[in-house]
């Protein structure tokens, strides 16, 4: 090994070969690629529910209830007689927001957290250890329909529980990396001529957790979007009739012996995103990760 | 061995208090007056002051919990404030069909995913390898609430072999209860069971490249034995490490696949608990559940030591 230069050890900010060379290796991923392409076109379609549906979500065809595929009704209708596709556009929204909004509050309660407990470490860190321990004992839907019991359902209260169910597993994916990050020289170098040590953490720390920070949100939409389904699927998340791919499910259950396809179009719809949240997750971390890297 | 035990239990004995201290201060959050949002729909004075009194709103908080927790360590969890049923009874009923359910399930998973993973691991960079990661990858983010419709569909609806719906205990025959569990069992197993043959294949993949797995090939071992007892127990400790993460994903499983295919367990207790706000059932099925994660993952730790008996010193 060379002589360290103090001058020319840069911060490991993602620089633009960096960016380049993270870029080719996610594209080489496959499987990544066509979920990125994938859930892109769900986002888009969810987006545009409004121009793209055919009919509004709520409207009934009387004449044509639990009905089959046909010209006038793509993917049939409900036992309403509601268009299945125009229902089905209207709730990804819903249900990708609603995963989205879950995400947020993880991430508003893990990362600011996980930062403070990594860089102060001592008895801060130890119980914000603890407290992240006793959260994680319970599984995320035990948990999620504990705070629901006692705050009553719905979509916020549903997501806001989803939000504190999962805010351990980014807390814990941001302390480590601070942690190392902070045992850095520039880190050092920084606290030694005074920097107050929230511009320390915004400014070095943060920028330098971001990449498993970025698969682990990945992975969190992905069982948080599960979660609201499961929820939903229960009656304790999204309440009809605002229809959210969890709670068509749960209706469509009730007609799988006389219209199982509205059964089929709502799990694909689910699986598809989040085996996408997932796949991309996976992407982010082989393309991010160490020890690929060393190989490079 | 013990010394590990005992290290564990030291561990996790305060983890439970402090787990059944929020589980109690579930309550606060309940908006208003608990004792009114709780009593149901409409209730008369009467019905609040019952509730007010089951509860023990009117003591202190601390008091109150302490008062909770004495009794729950006799066994006492209370009385639910619909059916005057103990919370205790309600619970240890519904325990065996929830115990079957994640007994089936976690054979299934354990089964599934060291015969993929170990195909997987043995022949790295082939196609069986390539096929077992690609369909792990989808098999860890599959709906299992989904997978357990549509194997409803083609296995009770389609092809009528197995029931779709409904729980048969163990004592009226094994293969009634079994029949009834083999549809959520594996709608429960796909996740786990994709975890497990990852983590299988990983371990091994790495194993195999060890000195003694080549000492044993040179001094002409059978290939079976140099696998199943060189390789397979060395993988062992990262394998049982996911599986008792996945135990406790798959007791939250447990509460949407057992309302879903109507099997009177704990988790349909959970839901139907929450689902009328029943705070003392909430708050026992809570606790048992807890209690039952945190004995998944002391069997857990303490199997370690069995695995790798270099952990049982350190």
């Amino acid at each position: 090994m060379t002589t360290m230069n103090p001058a020319t050890t840069t911060v490991a900010r993602p620089t633009l070969p960096g960016l380049r060379r993270f870029a080719r290796r996610y594209a080489a991923n496959r499987l990544a690629l066509g979920a990125t392409v994938v859930l892109g076109l769900i986002v888009l379609a969810s987006v545009l529910a409004p121009v793209l549906a055919p009919y509004e979500p709520e409207q009934i065809d009387v004449l044509n209830r639990l009905a089959g595929p046909s010209p006038e009704h793509l993917l049939g209708t409900d036992s309403l007689g509601r268009d299945t596709l125009s229902r089905l556009l209207y709730a990804g929204r819903v249900s990708l927001a609603a995963a989205a909004l879950a995400v947020v509050v993880a991430t508003v309660i893990g990362v600011p957290l996980g930062l403070v407990a990594g860089y102060a470490g001592g008895w801060v860190d130890w119980l914000l250890g603890r407290v992240a321990d006793v959260l994680m004992t319970f599984p995320a839907i035990v948990l999620a329909i504990a705070l629901i019991a006692a705050t009553g359902p719905g979509l916020t209260n549903a997501m806001i529980a989803l939000g504190i169910v999962y805010a351990p597993r980014l807390f814990r994916v941001v302390r480590g990396s601070t942690l190392a990050i902070r045992q850095e020289t520039y880190v050092e170098a920084s606290i030694s001529i005074g920097t107050p040590a929230r511009s320390i953490m915004a400014r070095h720390i943060l920028p330098n957790a971001l990449s498993p920070l970025l698969v682990q949100i990945s992975l969190t939409l992905a069982a948080a979007l599960l979660a609201e389904a499961a929820l939903s699927l229960l009656g304790l998340g999204v309440v009809p009739p605002t229809p959210s791919w969890g709670n068509l499910l749960g209706r469509g259950f009730t007609e799988i012996r006389s219209t199982p396809l509205l059964v089929w179009f709502p799990g694909i719809a689910i699986a598809l995103a989040t085996i996408s949240f997932n796949l991309i997750g996976d992407g982010l971390r082989d393309a991010l990760g160490r020890e690929v890297r060393k190989g490079d | 061995m013990l010394a590990l035990l005992l290290r564990r239990l030291a561990f996790t004995i305060p983890l439970l208090l402090v787990v059944s201290f929020l589980i109690y201060a579930l309550i606060v959050l309940v908006p208003g007056d608990p004792a009114v949002a709780l009593a149901g729909q409409n209730p008369s004075p009467a019905q609040i002051a019952a509730v007010r009194a089951e509860l023990g709103l009117d003591d202190p908080f601390l008091v109150q919990y302490w008062h909770w927790l004495s009794s729950a360590l006799q066994g006492d969890l209370g009385v639910s404030l619909f059916s005057s049923e103990s919370v205790t009874s309600a619970i240890l009923a519904r325990l065996p069909t929830t115990l079957s359910l994640a007994f089936v399930s976690l054979t299934m998973a354990a089964v599934l995913g060291i015969a993929v993973g170990t195909l997987a691991g043995l022949k790295p960079g082939t196609w069986i390898d390539r096929v077992a990661t690609v369909s792990a990858s989808f098999g860890v983010a599959m709906p299992y609430f989904w997978v357990g419709m549509i194997l409803v569909l083609l296995l009770a609806i389609n092809v009528p072999i197995l029931p779709a719906v409904g729980y048969e205990p163990l004592g009226n025959g094994l293969w009634g209860w079994l029949s009834h569990l083999l549809i959520p069992a594996s709608a429960l197993a796909i996740a786990p069971a994709a975890v497990i043959a990852r983590q299988t294949r990983a371990a091994l993949v790495e194993v195999m490249s060890q000195d003694y797995i080549r000492t044993a090939n040179a001094k002409g071992l059978p290939r079976f034995r140099v696998v199943a007892k060189h390789a397979l127990k060395n993988s062992s400790v990262p394998v049982v490490t996911v599986f008792g993460i996945e135990a406790n994903r798959l007791i939250g499983g447990t509460v949407v696949i057992e309302q879903l295919f109507a099997l009177p367990g704990v988790g349909q207790l959970a839901y139907q608990s929450v689902f009328a706000r029943d705070f003392p059932l909430v708050q026992g099925v809570l606790l048992a559940t807890a209690t039952m994660i945190l004995l998944i993952n002391l069997l857990v730790d303490v199997s370690y030591g069995y695995f790798n008996p270099r952990i049982r010193q350190a």
